[in-house]
């Protein structure tokens, strides 16, 4: 992330000028160009004299669910299109603590919700290789960021996918990390017991040092871990000694394009190749995984929604006559079609009567699904999938077919239901050019080994 | 036929904590409109609790003082429902696995007969705000919200349905306050709203074993206005069971200045909360060492205390219940004894002359200008004979003027008694000199004219004479000459 030629507000210029030649990709939602020149010459500054952080001449693109005070904070929803943060997220305290350069907010699916960026109430996100594609979702405009070279590094937000699919589709390095490992301060919620703030990189090197800034228990949120943070970077590129790896049978099925397939039995024999013991595992609990995930996450993205009422902030339905009237048109015109349709799914898994059928067995399925990544970790030390079934498909081929949409994340899920980290990592390409990414998944806070397998894997791909 | 009520109490407490449950902001009463808010209060997109831990002390301390069984694990759930003053659209509570379960509360009813009220649960939970209706400078259709209180920890207290009467409800609210007041975690105070109480009553034939349909009442902000409701709802209940009509289940709202119930619109309350437990809060363990250490702080309670003073200062029942009522009255009755002042003579005097100022003057006793030890000293003067109780009256009431000490009032008054038998004596003859009528009934039986007789010796001496003494002289006196 160090430029040795390149002046560093010469840098964000340069970024801020790919922003502009660049309008129809739709990536960013707010570009703070002249802000972050000044602040790059303050940054500049310190690091000559020394006094640099770790993340000095790093230009950071925020996916548009992190709260920078006094910044749009809009979700990519009409319901908070003029609402402006009045405090930072954690993440955002530590990275500029770290002299890490902000440069805008990213496009996403409104409220983190969608697999493909067609659900931002701004514009769609167009795949950077493809036009006519998706980048993925929710968090393609951070993805296709860094993917189109108009930023350094990015934050993007993963409940079920939403870091590692459009890193998969974009062909760049994206890391879900453990539940707990960064703080949720500041992350507007979806679904609060899957949602992970995560990096985007060009590199694992990239991600790596944006995970050792982002990471570690915050005062402000009362699930962040207390575990202790090590260095990420350290020993990245020296490969581990041993190490086993399982390949989970359920996700390999006749679904998968057969390119990434492929990719997979290449990333299978490095492994093999490197003297790693590489197993054949079950998860027996994975067919229920997008079942339970779309209970659960509706469920609490229903009720973390509820707050906007346009009672205090944000978008407000004029003319109401009473309250009712506010709420009912405030939330019909200041939602998009799949939030609502998210909300309802989910006021309807918790409603009396449906709970116990639906809430309380998807969270026993959970408990299973946690339980199956217990047993195989005893074994294991890291386990590789595909990160999708399939390479970035085209725009409008799935919006209007929800359950094929969500069936892209049948690989991605289970990371958040079981809080275990995974990483993407680009695998090569298919007949069309299209970027193929393949995830390791890792113990809980074990993303120091997750990470060092990802550099393995990387440098070999190469 | 007769029927009785089936009445279950829900009692909100506000805990006196100064900070909210889940941030950092105040929690003072009165102050300005929306000055004790901040992200978290206000529900701001991003924004997660995190829980106070001597919120949760506090709701462990009544736990223990109602016998309930402290869970080790407890989880908190979201309560969802919309309304202008909950700022999340949904209240952040305990639902399954509360903190503290199955406990109980004696009352003791005017019969004297005692009876104890099952304590279902009693959990944490945070206020709501409040939306303002002032005509005067709202339109019509709208409403203003203050959201100082939104996040103010409250407990709330769920008891069985063991109640059977409006005075039991009545009872079981007074020892409730008491209890929240010795416990130093809610001042109790109704008025105000630091204290809530919401009612489901039925009734049903006397003798049959099945409860009858129950209505929910709200909004009955005072002690009196609880009885008054429940009467209501009671006779209302019954009048409708008479003419055959069924009961709605339905939750009802007390119109004070009516009179009357009437029903809570139903767009006012939600049918379904849709609970589940709250993804941003980790479940709250209580160690075992934590809930002890809670334990070893908590202040005597009431029924000990009681039952303690009749023990230890052989004071009558109704003297030991009137003192204990409340802590500090308490506490300032024993740092009267403390102090050196007789037991009894400092019960008088806290339960007479002190407890009638702080009514008066509607007072805390901890605004009382008369501290125990002045008191003590007072006492003191009685008990060795220097001033007579009569006296004592005139001194206490120059002491709360001037807080100046009873000794140094008594001296600077000359209100030293006499109880020099010759001065005394003197005086004695003198009187009985001056009304020969009056000595003449006497001596014919007439034996109520001793009063007479001592008021015009403590007239003559000004109130300073020692009555005993005044009546023994008189009594000998007028019986010597008789023989
Ligand atoms: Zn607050």
């Amino acid at each position: 992330m160090t430029s040795g030629e390149l002046s560093l507000p010469d840098l964000v210029e340069f970024y801020a000028r790919r922003i502009e030649a660049e309008p129809s990709l739709n990536a960013f939602l707010d570009v703070y160009a002249e802000e972050a020149i000044d602040r790059a010459r303050q940054v500049q500054e310190k690091w000559r004299s020394g006094e640099a952080a770790p993340l000095a001449g790093a230009v950071l693109a925020i996916k548009d669910n992190i709260a920078i005070q006094g910044k749009k904070l809009t979700c990519a929803s009409r319901i908070l299109a003029d609402f402006v943060s009045p405090y930072n997220a954690t993440v955002i305290e530590r990275l500029l603590a770290a002299d890490a350069i902000i440069l805008g907010k990213t496009n996403m699916d409104e409220f983190a919700m969608g697999s493909s960026n067609e659900n931002s109430a701004v514009a769609p996100v167009h795949h950077p290789h493809d036009p006519e594609r998706v980048p993925g979702g929710s968090s393609g405009g951070s993805a296709v960021a860094v993917a189109a070279d108009l930023c350094t590094a990015a934050l993007g937000s993963d409940t079920g996918g939403s870091i590692r699919q459009p890193a998969a589709f974009c062909g760049v390095v994206g890391l879900k990390p453990t539940y707990g490992r960064v703080s949720r301060f500041g992350l507007v919620a979806f679904a609060s017991s899957l949602d992970q703030i995560g990096p985007f990189g060009r590199n694992v090197e990239d991600v790596a040092r944006l995970l050792n800034v982002i990471s570690g228990h915050d005062p402000m949120d009362s699930t962040s871990a207390p575990d202790p943070v090590p260095d990420f970077t350290q020993n990245l590129h020296t490969p581990p000694e041993s190490l086993t790896i399982g390949l989970p049978v359920e996700y390999l099925s006749d679904e998968v394009q057969p390119e990434i397939v492929q990719a997979i039995e290449t990333a299978k024999s490095l492994f093999a190749d490197a003297g790693y013991s590489v197993r054949e595992v079950h998860l027996p609990m994975t067919e229920y995984c997008i079942a339970a995930y779309y209970i659960i996450c509706t469920a609490e993205a229903s009720s973390n929604l509820a707050r906007y009422d346009g009672a205090r902030y944000g978008y407000r339905a004029a003319g109401a006559q009473d309250l009712e009237e506010m709420y009912r048109r405030t939330r019909s015109e200041g939602f998009g079609k799949e939030v609502k349709r998210r909300i309802m799914l989910g006021t309807y898994v918790l409603s009396a009567g449906y709970y116990d059928a639906y809430y309380r067995r998807a969270l026993k399925v959970r408990t299973l699904i946690r339980r199956d990544f217990n047993q195989v970790f005893e074994a294991c030390d890291v386990l590789l999938t595909p990160t999708t079934p399939t390479t970035a498909f085209r725009m409008g081929e799935k919006v209007q077919d929800p359950v094929s949409m969500y069936l892209s994340d049948i690989f991605t899920v289970s990371a958040n239901l079981a809080g275990i980290p995974a990483i993407s990592v680009p695998a090569g390409t298919d007949a069309q050019g299209l970027p193929i990414g393949v995830q390791l998944l890792g113990r809980p806070f074990d993303e120091a080994t997750l990470l060092r397998t990802a550099a393995f894997l990387e440098s070999h791909l190469k | 036929m007769e029927y009785e009520a089936i009445i279950g109490l829900e009692v909100h407490c506000q805990l006196s904590t100064q900070s909210k449950i889940f941030c950092g902001c105040k929690t003072d009463f009165g102050a300005q409109q929306n000055t004790q808010v901040c992200p978290v209060c206000l529900g701001m997109p991003g924004v997660l609790p995190v829980l106070n831990r001597r919120a949760v002390e506090f709701a462990i301390r009544m736990g223990l003082a109602t016998h309930c069984r402290i869970a080790e694990h407890s989880i908190f759930a979201r309560k969802n429902y919309f309304y202008p003053d909950l700022p999340k659209g949904y209240q952040i509570s305990q639902y399954e696995e509360p903190l503290c379960e199955d406990g109980y509360l004696e009352i003791e009813l005017e019969s004297g007969e005692k009876k104890r009220i099952h304590i279902i649960r009693i959990h944490l939970e945070e206020d709501a705000g409040k939306s303002v209706h002032a005509e005067d400078y709202v339109s019509e259709n709208e409403t203003l919200i203050d959201l100082n209180r939104c996040g103010v920890p409250l407990i709330e207290i769920v008891s069985g349905p063991d109640i059977r009467s409006p005075r039991e409800a009545y009872h079981y609210l007074v020892r409730i306050r008491q209890l929240v007041r010795y416990l130093e975690i809610c001042d109790g105070n109704m008025e105000q709203g630091s204290l809530r109480c919401d009612a489901n009553i039925s009734v049903r034939p006397k003798g049959q074993d099945a409860f009858g349909v129950k209505t929910e009442l709200k909004n009955m902000n005072s002690f009196r206005n609880v009885e008054r409701a429940l009467e209501y709802e009671i006779q209302r209940q019954i009048a409708m069971l008479e003419r055959g009509e069924p009961i709605q289940q339905e939750t009802l709202l007390w119109d004070a200045a009516r009179n009357r119930v009437v029903p809570m619109r139903s767009k006012e309350y939600a049918h379904d909360y849709r609970y589940f437990p709250e993804p941003d809060l980790v479940p709250l363990m209580i160690s075992s060492e934590w809930r002890q250490a809670i334990a070893a702080q908590l202040p005597e309670l009431p029924v000990a205390r009681r039952e303690r003073f009749v023990r230890d200062y052989r004071l009558p029942e109704y003297d030991a219940a009137v003192l204990t009522e409340e802590k500090p009255v308490a506490d300032y009755f024993e740092a009267v004894v403390k102090a050196g002042a007789d037991a009894k003579q400092a019960s008088n005097w806290v339960m007479g002359d002190v407890l009638r100022v702080l009514k008066e003057e509607k007072i805390e006793i901890s605004a009382f200008p008369v501290k125990p030890e002045a008191l003590a000293e007072m006492i003191q003067l009685i008990t060795d004979g220097t001033i007579s109780s009569k006296l004592a009256k005139t001194v206490f009431e120059e002491m709360r003027k001037t807080q100046k000490s009873a000794k140094q009032i008594v001296e600077e008054k000359g209100l030293v008694q006499i109880t020099d038998t010759g001065a005394i004596e003197r005086v004695v003859d003198e009187v009985l000199a001056a009304n020969p009528k009056e000595v003449e009934r006497y001596r014919q039986g007439e034996e109520k004219l001793i009063g007479f007789f001592v008021g015009q010796v403590m007239r003559a001496t000004r109130g300073k004479a020692n009555p005993q003494m005044v009546n023994q002289l008189l009594r000998q006196k007028l019986s010597r000459q008789d023989g």
